[in-house]
């Protein structure tokens, strides 16, 4: 219990550092509210700001987005792992793709879809989309020979073969691949919503930035990254819980 | 291999087709999608524009000094983090689940804090090349090979000479790996603020083109980013370390 005890005060003694920067005038007010100016104003982003309904809106497209991901992603990957040609061919793209830098295509989707919740669900597809296909591959080329063998030797069919063997062997990875989707997919969900002032907390931070609400816009980010980091948390328990140890 | 090549020429072909026909097919807002035959012309005016040298020197420089000082604060962040097991214990899961939010959002605050010029670009690309460097470092902290620290400690190597002769080697490999996940998510901290507010940069060129409508010449500067992020992606894929079996 050390380790988070220890984070906990780092914590505090930061916000402390940072309230006795801004009462002794090291920093200026204006541009770096004090903590406590910032968690006074965090009631008023759930009245006045609509946070739980933003928050709604945010999550549901990353849902989403990361369903989008997995329902092209996996018979992408499928197709790269049962088609050897495919997987040599393609295998390559897909990985270049997965590390460029996805969510500059935004403008893209901007001019062809509009500004409207289908660029940003879209844009959180295309950034989950090449990690779902590449751990789906990854899920059903890992699947043990001799399982394969030995499911062979019973005379299982194609469709036995999948369900009763490749599929149960390979759902740790393709959990692992669902998860990478959904952090993918919060990621630039969020970074699209404040990028074109649209959608749910992204805008919020874009608008409170706007209107020079800065209290208000230090409380707003602190929310992202709060809740992301337990989203994320969450996501990694449920992967664990998932795959057998 | 020779079926590989024609499977990828073949689906090269087809997304190039499958482009021209919805192009040409009209169910879109008209200009949005060019035909390749305007778009092709529309990289060569973009790059021969003589401003264009300018963007591109803004955006590198932005990307080079973030990848510098995320990078720098990365080492140091992750020496000390990897270092020692409450350290560890209490910043490594801090460091693991920070590293995936959306930075963006930090840019209104980056802004009041330096600009609306290049340094706040500057300071959000090292804020975002900061994690991977750190984590990258803290976790290569824990596999530094004991036997070396033993084989040290055996020879009397003080304790400044041990960190130079035996933990930075061996920092190295997990150094480049970090700063190759730091330039994808540099390039990706400095472009997009660019995009959101700024008055130079190729970032700032896409969204101005955007605004323009002149959807060619936009799709023209994300081909060149690409290509440009690809290659930086490729450059740091193919450092390979003397005496080392670590890959990047």
């Amino acid at each position: 219990m050390r380790g988070p005890a220890l984070l906990v005060a780092t914590v505090v003694a930061l916000g402390l550092v940072w309230e006795a920067a801004a009462f002794f005038g090291w920093v200026d007010g204006a541009i770096v509210p004090p903590p406590g100016e910032v968690l006074a104003g965090i009631p008023a982003l759930f009245t006045d700001e609509d946070l739980v309904h933003r928050f709604a809106t945010t999550f549901l497209e990353a849902f989403a987005a990361a369903g989008l991901a997995a329902s092209v992603g996996v018979p992408l990957g499928l197709w790269l792992h049962a088609s050897r040609a495919a997987g040599v061919a393609f295998t390559p793209w897909v990985a270049a793709i997965a590390a460029a830098p996805l969510v500059l295509l935004y403008p893209l989707f901007l001019v062809i879809v509009g500004r409207n919740m289908g660029t940003i669900i879209l844009m959180g597809g295309v950034a989950g989309l090449p990690a779902m296909a590449l751990k789906t591959k990854e899920g059903f080329d890992g699947v043990p020979p001799v399982l394969l063998r030995v499911a062979r030797s019973f005379g299982f069919g194609r469709w036995e073969m999948f369900r009763k063997v490749l599929l149960p062997s390979a759902v740790p990875t393709l959990a692992n691949g669902l998860r990478l989707a959904l952090v993918f997919a919060l990621i630039n969900v969020v970074g699209v919503e404040f990028l074109v002032n649209f959608g749910g907390l992204g805008q919020l931070i874009a608008d409170l930035s706007d209107r020079y609400e800065l209290a208000l816009m230090y409380g707003a980010v602190l929310f992202v990254i709060l809740v992301s980091t337990v989203f994320f948390v969450l996501t990694e328990r449920l992967e664990r819980w998932i795959r057998p140890a | 291999m020779n079926r590989v090549l024609a499977m990828r020429a073949g689906a090269a072909l087809s997304l190039l087709a499958l482009w021209e026909a919805a192009s040409a097919s009209g169910w879109f807002y008209r200009g949005v999608l060019p035909s390749i035959s305007q778009i092709g012309p529309a990289v060569v005016r973009v790059v021969g524009d003589p401003a264009f040298a300018r963007h591109l020197g803004t955006t590198a420089m932005e990307v080079g000094l973030a990848l510098l000082i995320g990078g720098a604060l990365g080492v140091v962040v992750g020496i000390l983090v990897g270092g020692g097991r409450w350290l560890r214990a209490a910043y490594e899961p801090a460091l693991h689940y920070l590293a995936p939010t959306p930075k963006i959002i930090f840019l209104p605050i980056l802004i009041v804090l330096f600009g609306v010029g290049p340094s706040s670009k500057t300071a959000m690309g090292a804020l975002s090349c900061f994690f991977p460097v750190a984590l990258s470092v803290a976790s290569g902290m824990a596999l530094i090979d004991p036997v070396h620290l033993r084989v040290a400690r055996s020879f009397g190597l003080s304790r400044w000479r041990t960190i130079r002769s035996v933990v930075l080697p061996s920092l190295v490999g997990p150094l480049v790996t970090g700063l190759r996940l730091g330039l994808g998510v540099a390039v990706i901290g400095c472009l997009l603020s660019e995009i959101k507010l700024s008055n130079r940069g190729l970032g700032f060129l896409a969204i101005q083109f955007y605004g323009q409508f002149r959807i060619p010449e936009m799709y023209a500067v994300l081909l060149v980013v690409f290509a440009l992020a690809g290659l930086g992606n490729a450059l740091f894929g193919r450092i390979r370390l003397p005496g080392s079996t670590i890959r990047t």
